[in-house]
């Protein structure tokens, strides 16, 4: 039982389909960031097996660029969440579509 | 062996924390299952080698992502039951999964043709930090510094927009609503 590449893409086509699904059904957008940061995590781990499995250290690099990018992503998100919840006292994602085409 | 007992130990355990962040219905459940699963993604980190991934992996998610949305939902109401949306469940699944395909494609697209040359290859006789270390401080030094200083206007960004007027109040009212407000409480006091 030796685990190759196969196993941990597999893993994380799992874990990124999970994080679909929450960014399709949720409509509170706390939840929703909770999903988007699932996609990121399953991108990551195909980022570090492939970087394993091939002895090249860009797939690490890129993992470390996408942590830190998902960490200013939350903290300018929570910002305007809370910008948001003061002014209307949600944060439905239905509140929110005056710009609806 | 154990690599694979611990593989699938840690994909069972990661599947699962991240399904129930996607599918409770109570936001305080779901930021700690969240929580959960990524201590669990470290493990893989550590299985493949990527031993200074792992630790920030656990520094950065577990400690100041988490630590942001436990401060961030102090504002919101999380006792709450979250609404969802109705949408067929098999459209969403069924796309779901074809996204996640292509996207796994999209990755494997490259290696299919197998002339695959490591462009920083892995430097013997060092350790993953030292690694790291020399691959990040040479080859990526410039986005190094571009990502930080992302990170130094992301958290201005942050400053600004949560901590606007917090010394005076909490919320965005003017000062009649604040006024009008104090007067009601002053009533229940008294009565």
């Amino acid at each position: 039982m030796e685990i190759g590449l196969n196993h941990y893409l597999v893993l994380s086509t799992i874990l990124f389909s999970i994080g679909l699904v929450g960014v399709m059904r949720r409509k509170n957008l706390l939840l929703l960031f909770f999903a988007t940061e699932i996609l990121l995590n399953s991108v990551n781990i195909a980022f570090a097996a492939i970087s394993h499995y091939y002895g090249d250290l860009t797939g690490q690099m890129f993992a470390f660029f996408v942590i830190a990018i998902a960490a200013s992503e939350v903290a300018v998100g929570l910002g305007l969440l809370i910008v948001w919840h003061k002014r209307h006292n949600n944060i439905d994602l239905d509140s929110m579509s005056t710009m609806k085409g | 062996m154990f690599e694979a007992i611990a593989f699938y130990l840690f994909a069972f355990l990661t599947t699962l924390m991240f399904f129930i962040t996607v599918t409770t219905s109570q936001a305080l459940y779901a930021l700690t299952a969240l929580a959960a699963g990524m201590i669990f993604i470290s493990a893989f980190f550590f299985i493949l080698g990527a031993d200074f991934l792992g630790a920030v992996q656990i520094v950065v998610y577990s400690g100041a992502v988490m630590a942001l949305y436990a401060f961030g939902m102090m504002f919101f109401d999380s006792t709450r039951e979250v609404k969802e949306k109705q949408g067929n469940k098999l459209i969403v699944s069924g796309l779901s999964i074809l996204a996640a395909i292509l996207v796994v494609l999209i990755f494997a697209a490259p290696m299919v043709t197998d002339n695959i040359v490591a462009l920083y290859p892995v430097i013997e006789g060092a350790g993953n930090t030292q690694q790291v270390g020399m691959v990040l401080f040479t080859k990526y030094l410039v986005p190094f510094e571009v990502a930080a200083v992302m990170l130094l206007v992301a958290m201005i960004a942050g400053i600004v927009l949560a901590g606007k007027k917090m010394d005076l109040s909490i919320t965005l009212m003017n000062d009649a609503e604040i006024k009008d407000m104090k007067k009601d409480q002053n009533k229940k006091v008294l009565s």
